[in-house]
């Protein structure tokens, strides 16, 4: 028996009973559909928060004042005053997997031009700070280090800041705006980054030298974060074991003593947050394959019945010289004509959903050529396994017992 | 010395159901040789369709010897068995097993798709030549629920010539037929009989019976007679001797 025949023998008998042919390919449709659509949005929000995470700087590592806990209650960070200029210029001395390098000193408040205020954070800063947090000026210039060894007062503004405060879009460079009452000269200005994953505005700051925030703001000696770039993504671990040590010595720990300051990097925080969406995504895929299965099912129900009802022409065909085999193959043939067809139809299905997710809710999604290769693989074994039992079944059956089927 | 192409020894044939056995056959010995035109008769449950079955290797005997071609048929396997029925024993059944909703050339076509020396295109070609032999060829196209029940008989005939078969056999291939058309169909018969066919056929009717060369009559599951069939009709001219059709 040929493999055209096989093939001409199965449409024959799909096109004889196409609504009960179409009623078992919706489960697989469903199923490959669910699972491509469910894939495509895990991979797209994995691979958005990824980009923004490393748009933040992806070697960037952070030192916070505070342990992680002390008589097992998590203490406010900011509240501790470990975190000294010391620190910065031990740090800034010894460790040789960093690159840049800055303090940071923030203050929330009202920022003011005129009649325009908003509510926003100043943040107190070297100029290394731009590199270690990837921004650029669009505008003017950065601070230097002249404005940070007097404590000038001069501010670099983000995007949104700008958008608040001078509301006819105005050139802000040389104005001057107040900050918590404080006059500041408006020197440069942020170009855009957008929000992060978490809605969060990153456009939404003031850049000042630290010894200004210091000084003028918060009228503090401490450090509320230093900030640091790591030379590359691969050695940002190793930075962040290198820091610890360094400030460890310099704090004079013992080894039974905690640590008295955090450090973390970026990197650490996209494994996690990676590793959170990651199983996000296996529970969607976990889902959808069930969807599948119980197409699978309704493969297996069809060709039951298909089989049963057919046991006279089984008996026929055996008696004109089919084989065994002849038989099996037929009806296999046909469970993945079935779920073949209703794998290509899903796969279109779940590109269009995916398409229509991405244009009406405005979710990344990203559709990658294994999910689809998958959907196709499951679907063609779906339908082998799920058909060849029934067909095994029809295979073994004698010509006369067949025949005589009622 | 003759070949018998059929060579039974003793064959029974028993129905287990439940607590009861029913024995079809009860022990039957007999050769066809090569050539032979056979009617088997019998009244209504003597066992001529399980004899027929078990010749045309549809049904195994419970006990006894077959052998086709001097072949014993229990050292068959499956796919054997199935070459033979596709290529040596044309088989026409009592309830001619058409395949619904498929056109009378399909279900002729259908025994050539199990055979691998007839190629794809030849198929249609040959299905069509064997319709056109049983007088069909107008009704190609016809699924069975367009046929008469003669038409479907005849279909299901041709079916079993397509494939050239050596052996005929036949389950009452006339017993739906009006007197002509089974005139017919016997001269076709004697036709391919006279061309080299074996041919073994039931029948009920001994007016049929007279046109073959011997006849053998079941009862109860017994042969009580085999006998040569003295100055065989001929079926030809049996048919210009019908009255006219008005
Ligand atoms: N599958 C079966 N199961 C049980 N008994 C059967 C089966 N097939 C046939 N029989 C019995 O075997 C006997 C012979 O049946 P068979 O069909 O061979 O008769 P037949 O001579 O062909 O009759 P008819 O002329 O009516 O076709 C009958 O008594 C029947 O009941
Ligand atoms: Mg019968």
């Amino acid at each position: 028996m040929r493999t055209l025949d096989l093939l001409l023998i199965a449409l024959k008998a799909l096109r004889l009973n196409k609504t009960k042919a179409f009623l078992t390919m919706l489960g697989i449709i469903i199923g490959v559909a669910s699972v491509i659509t469910m894939l495509a949005i895990g991979e797209g929000s994995k691979a958005s928060i990824k980009k923004q995470l490393s748009g933040m700087g992806a070697n960037m590592i952070t030192v916070r004042p505070g342990a992680g806990m002390r008589g097992g209650v998590r203490m406010d960070m900011s509240s501790s005053q470990t975190l000294t200029l010391e620190d910065l210029a031990t740090i800034k001395e010894k460790a040789k997997l960093i690159t840049n390098i800055s303090p940071q000193v923030d203050a929330n408040g009202q920022a003011i031009n005129g009649a325009n205020n908003w509510p926003t954070s100043i943040y107190g800063v070297t100029p290394e700070y731009l590199a270690v947090r990837m921004l650029t000026v669009k505008k003017g210039t950065m601070i230097n280090s002249t404005d940070v060894a007097i404590a000038g007062k001069v501010v670099v503004i983000g995007q949104t800041v700008y958008k608040n405060l001078f509301k006819n879009l105005e050139d802000p460079i040389g104005k001057t705006i107040r900050f918590n009452k404080i006059p500041f000269k408006v020197i440069g200005l942020l170009a855009s980054k957008g929000e992060t994953t978490f809605g969060q505005d990153q456009d939404d700051i003031i850049l000042a030298p630290y010894t200004a925030v210091q000084k003028r703001i918060l009228a503090t000696t401490y450090l509320q974060s230093i900030v640091a770039s790591a030379r590359s993504e691969e050695v940002a671990e190793n930075a962040v074991t290198e820091l610890t040590n360094i400030l460890r010595k310099s704090h004079k720990l013992s080894n039974k003593t905690e640590d008295d300051f955090n450090i973390f990097s970026q990197q650490e925080m996209i494994t996690t947050i990676s590793s959170t969406s990651e199983m996000l995504t296996v529970l969607l895929v976990a889902i959808a394959g069930i969807s599948l299965l119980v197409g699978g099912i309704g493969i297996m129900n069809i060709m039951y019945v298909s089989v049963k009802e057919r046991t006279r022409e089984v008996g026929l065909r055996m008696a004109l010289g089919g084989r065994g085999i002849d038989i099996l193959l037929q009806f296999l043939t046909e469970a993945v004509l079935i779920s073949i067809t209703g794998g290509v139809i899903g796969i279109a299905v779940g590109l269009g959903a995916t398409e229509i997710v991405a244009r009406v809710f405005n979710w990344p999604t990203c559709i990658t050529f294994y999910s689809i290769v998958i959907s196709f693989a499951v679907c063609t074994i779906t339908g082998i396994f799920f058909g060849w039992y029934p067909a095994r079944k029809a295979a073994d059956l004698d010509p006369i017992t067949a025949l005589r089927y009622e | 010395m003759e070949k018998s192409i059929i060579h039974i020894e003793n064959l029974k044939r028993d129905f287990i159901m439940g607590e009861e056995t029913v024995h079809a056959l009860k022990g039957i010995s007999f050769s066809i040789q090569k050539g032979e035109f056979v009617t088997i008769m019998g009244t209504s449950g003597s066992g001529k369709s399980t004899l027929l079955n078990i010749l045309g290797c549809l049904d195994r005997a419970s006990s006894g010897l077959y052998e086709i071609d001097q072949v014993p048929v229990k050292n068959l396997s499956r796919n054997e068995l199935a070459k033979i029925r596709n290529e040596k024993i044309g088989f026409i059944f009592q309830s001619y097993n058409l395949l619904p909703r498929t056109t009378a050339l399909e279900n002729v076509e259908l025994s050539l798709v199990y055979n691998k020396a007839v190629p794809f295109r030849e198929r249609k070609i040959r299905a069509a030549e064997a319709l056109k032999s049983v007088g069909l060829e107008t009704r190609m196209h016809h699924t069975p629920n367009q046929l008469s029940g003669g038409q479907q008989q005849r279909v299901a005939i041709a079916r079993s010539l397509v494939n050239d078969p050596v052996l005929i056999l036949s389950d009452e291939a006339t017993g739906n037929l009006d007197t002509r058309t089974s005139y017919e169909i016997m001269a076709l018969f004697q036709d391919l009989n006279s061309k080299g066919k074996t041919i073994a056929f039931v029948t009920h009717e001994p007016d049929i019976a007279r046109f073959s060369k011997r006849t053998i009559l079941l009862k109860d599951g017994h042969i009580i007679r085999d006998t040569p069939v003295e100055n065989p009709g001929n079926a030809a001219q049996a048919l210009k001797l019908l009255p006219k059709e008005e």
